[in-house]
């Protein structure tokens, strides 16, 4: 039960992807073709109020629910990090959406992207096969 | 009840996605991103003898549960809140793909190519199928997508993040400049 509130925040989240239109092919196509403002000022402004957040929850040493202190994991660098990049950054140009829009589409009635989603997921067991033996 | 019909300007939609970085932290100490749901899926039904797929994936549950969540959310604003005009595309980019024979631009998908109809084709198959697996495959390899490095990761000022949501612009830019034409034409 006490996850029920992720469920409800998907759920939001599902439903700001949509009035957004980022889970839009042509306006990732905007994007890439830098013919609109719009994909542009959606991830600018979420990561300048996720920055803010972030120092404030460090400065002021927020807590959680839960009374836990809040702890981030640091991103370690490797060169999956550019080599996994560029994929994905064709899949994203190719299929104009990355997981999250995935899953908002299927769930808006777009059955066919339920194939890009197996596809996608498809592509995360492969990776898992063959992890040893990429460049990391 | 037009403002759940309307589509909301960015400056609405964009500081809301922003939220969810604090709030998954302030719920649980979660770190929002969504590409891992797609591992945690494998873990839990394809694990197989991979070493990659042997964690305890339940013990990340809220993740594959807040994907549910999109679905759900997807599923209500896609049928209960729908825009009821297209989506206005800029002009430079209808022409754009127009000459490319691009026709449909109803939806959320050009649906003469996002069609189950056009899945064995060569051009369907390679953005819905091949296009799906380079986004799974990336993700992972990369360590992320757009929501857990471009997002989260930038939140938090981490320099493999920005690496990452760099490679993830470039490989977009070469894709719709010099194979999507390619693949369009075909």
């Amino acid at each position: 039960m006490s996850k029920i509130k992720f469920l409800l925040l998907g759920f939001i989240f599902g439903v700001i992807l949509i009035k957004a239109e980022v889970i839009s092919w042509f306006r990732i196509q905007e994007m890439f073709r830098f013919q609109a403002f719009q994909m542009y000022g959606i991830i600018g402004s979420a990561v300048m109020i996720g920055v803010i957040s972030v120092f404030l929850i460090k400065k002021y040493k927020v807590k959680t629910i839960h009374g836990e202190e809040i702890k981030i994991a640091p991103k370690q660098f490797n060169k999956g990090n550019i080599i996994g990049g560029l994929i994905f950054g064709f899949g994203w140009a190719m299929t104009g959406a990355c997981p999250g829009p995935l899953y908002a589409l299927v769930g808006s009635g777009l059955l066919v992207i339920a194939v890009v989603l197996l596809s996608a997921i498809f592509g995360t067991w492969v990776y898992g096969c063959l992890r040893n033996k990429l460049p990391h | 009840m037009n403002i759940l019909t309307q589509p909301w300007p960015w400056y609405v939609s964009g500081p809301l996605i922003g939220l969810m970085v604090p709030i998954l932290l302030i719920m649980g100490n979660k770190t929002f991103g969504i590409s891992s749901s797609l591992r945690h899926i494998c873990a839990a039904c394809i694990p197989g003898k991979v070493e990659f797929f042997k964690y305890d994936w339940k013990a990340e549950s809220w993740n594959l549960i807040f994907a549910l969540g999109i679905v759900l959310g997807g599923l209500v604003a896609g049928y209960f809140f729908a825009n009821p005009n297209p989506i206005q595309i800029s002009e430079a980019t209808v022409t754009d793909l127009s000459s490319m024979g691009i026709k449909n631009y109803s939806g959320f998908v050009p649906t003469d190519i996002f069609s189950f109809d056009s899945l064995l084709t060569v051009k369907g198959f390679l953005l819905m199928v091949v296009g799906g697996f380079f986004v799974g495959f990336g993700t992972r390899y990369a360590g992320g997508c757009t929501s857990g490095h471009a997002i989260m990761g930038l939140s938090n000022l981490q320099l493999p993040s920005l690496i990452a949501t760099i490679c993830f612009f470039v490989g977009g830019l070469a894709m719709t400049w010099f194979i999507l034409p390619w693949i369009l034409s075909l």
